[in-house]
């Protein structure tokens, strides 16, 4: 079976600055995959070339054999690749229920109905993804008024309801409490399993990568400097080098 | 042939000079305290009529001429700095949209203060001694004075680059314009900063005005006129960068001195009137250029500077009760004229403001739900206008027909204006359909033949059904009810979410499949649509329009009715239409200088509410929550 995700000898150069360089690797269903590295190693970058929010100057990103190199970011979320952002990122004017109505009228094409009632569309599905992310008594509060870390389920919802077959996360766990983020990647583990989704997050806290990612990449100055599950990159003595005074993080077993 | 072209290329470096003098002080205020200046043109308004009595004063010679010159750009320099220290400076936390009305203020005071000081008589200044003749350049005259305009844009340039890169000052102004807050949080006093850079600003357009003296007539219009040009500049050449603005007036001058020089020219058979053209050439290079450099020739992109509000809460649909008391308005309203059958003004105030409710409304659909504030919606209002005098008057078409049609017209117009509005946010958006909606008027105000110029069309009557004051206003209260309510239906449906949704968050929106600038499109050629009716009642119910009904000032007018109400319910445009339209009226009669006392009146409402009305109200609110507790 051809893998959700291939990314092949993917490069960006910012003027001088290589920040991605020859970056391949790819993601199965099923799987949570961590890209993890010190700042400036063009992670973000990285997630950007693949969702689309940058065009690459070499290389390929292969969505289930289909390339989506260089697609705008609104092609590859229609191709079944949801996203959810570093700051999370909800329409505040709007009720929490109408945040994931919205995304899902965005899937049935319906954006330029003129006429209907959007508050009554679809509201059956949006509750029941929103009981998903455990946001369901919520559902009619301002957006506005959530908690960050409500705000990120929510974010969550948002992308699930695209229905996507890969979900890219951009540090999901940033700013939340550590009791929250302990729910939120148990939460992500779950989808991965009932929707044989595939994911691929970004994340500064090693508690959280350690325990959640089934395989893990890591990346230092644009390079890719090695790939493995936990306990082989735990070991690897070029992760050590880079990550140098925290490499200690890195020694023992999170938690 | 060459010669001619010659000569042309000259007359552009010679206007170049003068663009660039306005539009380099505007570039400069913006660069540093991201305020967009309305008043900028006013100051260039101001500096000509000064110049004119200064040398007037000074007597004849040399000395008269210049040292009136310098004089207006003190004076200039004076009123930059009280404007800043009396009106800006307490709003640079504002929301942008009420710094632009507040600056909008000082455009009425400052036309209201020529009016009393100057009178309505346009005031023609003196020749430059020794410069009156014409210079021969190969074999046609050329005037002196426009030789020496031409080296005055560059040496300007050469003065501001010097004082940028070597002053302390311009030092100053240069991490300023990079970051504000950085410079602030080195200890650098930023308010005497600002003061100056208004006062040096504002010289600028004072000086590009006097420098006018031997060219045209000191008069009230100019002050819009001026800012208009002045932002297509600033906007091409990048908002901030003064080597960007010399260069878009270079470019701008010179290809309008083009058209003037190719003239009429016979194409395919039809004979095409160049230096009509200019108007056009003027918004297709601010087309290309926005299309190719979003930011501007010179300019950086930066990020969308939107004033973060008070969160806005979520839309609900009306109640049970709400919409029979809403019905019986309506009903109401329909008997009105009985009512006022003993004073029948009460009848034309009232399709007055009806009109002007669904013009405002139009406005909200897209500022409020579609986050694009456009400071050009009178050219909807008079595209719809026009149109519809065009249909009856030209083309013969039945009142009816033309009521129908003639909105047409807005739309394309909404059409084409926006495709390029939506690609830019914020300020960008706002100084962009100004542009073109000042490009109507230009092209209204000179299109004698069709349009009837500054005249206007005259004896745009009802058909005999509606000629009735009572029957035309039960027509012009069924229209705008079905205005309002069917955008109040596409603001709840899934398209008004979508629009929103691309305000909220566009990166949201975008990765879940929502095409922003495409919805933000169609939501901006509906609101023309819209506003295209309203602008077709118009015409109907005053018989006769003129391209005041495209002036700045209607744009404006929308944006105040707008802001007062609220921008964010969908009964704020309602509200506040109404309420505007009739103070407006009861000002405007009672004194000739009502737009000093509009000045005013919004100046106040931008001091006393500086978060805007909805956030003025919250904070009462929670001021009153906490009295009580």
């Amino acid at each position: 079976m051809r893998p959700l995700l291939e990314v092949a000898n993917l490069a960006k150069a910012f003027g001088g600055l290589v920040a991605v360089d020859d970056v391949s690797f790819s993601l199965a269903r099923g799987e949570l995959l961590a890209l993890i590295g010190p700042n400036g190693a063009g992670k973000s970058t990285c997630f950007n070339l693949i969702s689309g929010q940058l065009a690459p100057d070499a290389g390929s990103v292969r969505l289930e054999g289909r390339a989506i190199t260089g697609l705008s970011p609104r092609r590859i979320g229609r191709l079944g690749v949801g996203r959810t952002f570093q700051v999370a990122a909800t329409f505040a004017s709007m009720t929490v229920a109408e945040n994931v109505q919205t995304a899902i009228l965005a899937r049935e094409r319906r954006v330029f109905d003129v006429f209907s009632r959007a508050a009554r569309a679809h509201r059956t599905e949006a509750l029941a993804l929103l009981a998903e992310v455990g946001l369901a008594e919520r559902a009619d509060a301002p957006a506005s008024t959530l908690a960050y870390g409500d705000a990120k389920a929510l974010e969550l919802a948002i992308a699930l309801a695209q229905r996507p077959r890969l979900l890219l996360m951009d540090e999901p766990t940033a700013g939340m409490a550590p009791g929250e983020r302990g729910a939120l990647m148990a939460l992500a583990r779950r989808l991965v399993r009932e929707r044989g989704l595939g994911v691929l997050f970004t994340e500064h806290s090693m508690d959280v990568v350690f325990a959640h990612a089934d395989r893990i990449l890591v990346m230092a100055r644009g390079r890719l400097i090695a790939q493995g599950p936990p306990a082989q990159i735990r070991a690897d003595a070029r992760v050590h080098e880079v990550y140098f005074g925290s490499g200690r993080l890195l020694a023992s077993p999170a938690g | 042939m060459l010669s001619s072209f010659a000569v042309q290329f000259l007359n552009g470096l010679a206007g170049a000079s003068a663009l660039f003098l306005v539009a380099a002080g505007l570039s400069l205020i913006f660069g540093v305290s991201r305020i967009v200046n309305f008043a900028h043109g006013s100051l260039y308004m101001i500096g000509l009529y000064v110049a004119c009595t200064a040398a007037q004063a000074f007597g004849k010679g040399p000395a008269g001429f210049w040292g009136a010159v310098l004089v207006a750009a003190f004076v200039g320099a004076a009123l930059g700095a009280a404007i800043e220290i009396a009106v800006l400076r307490r709003i640079y936390r504002a929301p942008e949209l009420f710094q632009l009305l507040a600056t909008f203020a000082v455009v009425l005071l400052l036309r209201d203060a020529a009016l009393y000081l100057w009178g309505p008589e346009d005031i023609l200044g003196p020749k430059a001694p020794g410069l009156e003749g014409a210079i021969e350049i190969l074999g046609r005259a050329f005037p002196a004075y426009d030789l020496l305009l031409i080296a005055i844009g560059p040496a300007v340039l050469a003065a501001l680059w010097l004082l940028l890169a070597r002053t302390r000052f311009g030092l100053l102004v240069r991490a300023a314009t990079q970051d504000r807050e950085m410079v602030a949080a080195l200890g650098v006093d930023q308010k005497w900063l600002f003061t100056g850079v208004f006062a040096l600003g504002s010289a600028l357009a004072a000086l590009g005005g006097a420098l006018q003296m031997p060219r045209e007539p000191a008069n009230l219009g100019l002050d819009l006129v001026a800012i208009g040009e002045a932002f297509v500049v600033v906007v091409v050449g990048g908002m901030g960068s003064i080597p960007g603005a010399y260069l878009a007036a270079l470019l701008i001058a010179e290809i309008k001195a083009l058209c003037y020089g190719i003239g009429t020219v016979n194409v395919l058979g039809t004979s095409v009137a160049f230096s009509k053209l200019t108007l056009v050439a003027e918004f297709l290079v601010m087309a290309a250029v926005l299309v190719w450099r979003p930011w501007g020739l010179l300019g950086r992109a930066q990020a969308a500077v939107r004033a973060p509000g008070p969160p806005e809460p979520p839309l609900r649909p009306i109640g049970r009760g709400a919409s029979v008391a809403l019905a019986a308005l309506v009903v109401a309203l329909a008997f009105l004229p009985l009512a006022a059958r003993g004073y029948p003004y009460l009848t034309v105030l009232a399709i007055d403001i009806l009109i002007a409710v669904l013009f405002a409304a139009s406005l909200h659909f897209i500022m409020g739900p579609g986050g694009m504030p456009s400071f050009g919606h009178a050219a909807y209002f008079g595209l719809g206008a026009y149109g519809a005098a065009l249909l009856v008057k030209g083309l013969g078409a039945p009142m009816e027909a033309a009521l129908l049609l003639a909105p047409l017209a807005a739309l394309a117009g909404a059409l084409v204006f926006g495709w390029f509005a939506v690609r830019l946010s914020g300020v960008y958006l706002a100084m962009l359909t100004l542009a073109f909606a000042q490009i109507v008027w230009s092209a209204v105000f000179q299109w004698d033949e069709v349009t009837g110029g500054s005249n206007g069309l005259v004896g745009i009557w009802p058909s005999a059904r509606f000629a009735d004051r009572s029957a035309y206003y039960l027509l012009t209260l069924a229209i705008v009810v079905a205005g309002l309510a069917l955008l109040r239906r596409v603001a709840l449906s899934p398209f008004g979410y979508a629009m929103r949704a691309g305000r909220d968050s566009p990166l949201r929106a975008e990765a879940s499949g929502i095409p922003v600038a495409r919805v933000h499109w169609v939501g901006f050629a509906l609101a023309g649509l819209a506003c295209g009716y309203a602008g077709a009642l118009f015409a109907f119910a005053k018989g006769t329009i003129s391209p005041e009904t495209i002036s700045v000032g209607r744009s404006i007018d929308a944006l105040v009715m707008v802001l007062l109400g609220g921008v964010q319910s969908l009964a704020g445009p309602i509200v506040g239409a109404a309420t505007y339209t009739s103070l407006a009226d009861t000002i405007m009669r009672a004194t000739d200088y009502w737009r000093a006392l509009l000045g005013l009146a919004i100046l106040a409402l931008v001091q006393l509410f500086p978060q805007g009305l909805a956030g003025g109200a919250a904070r009462l609110a929670a001021r009153l929550r906490e009295r009580a507790r």
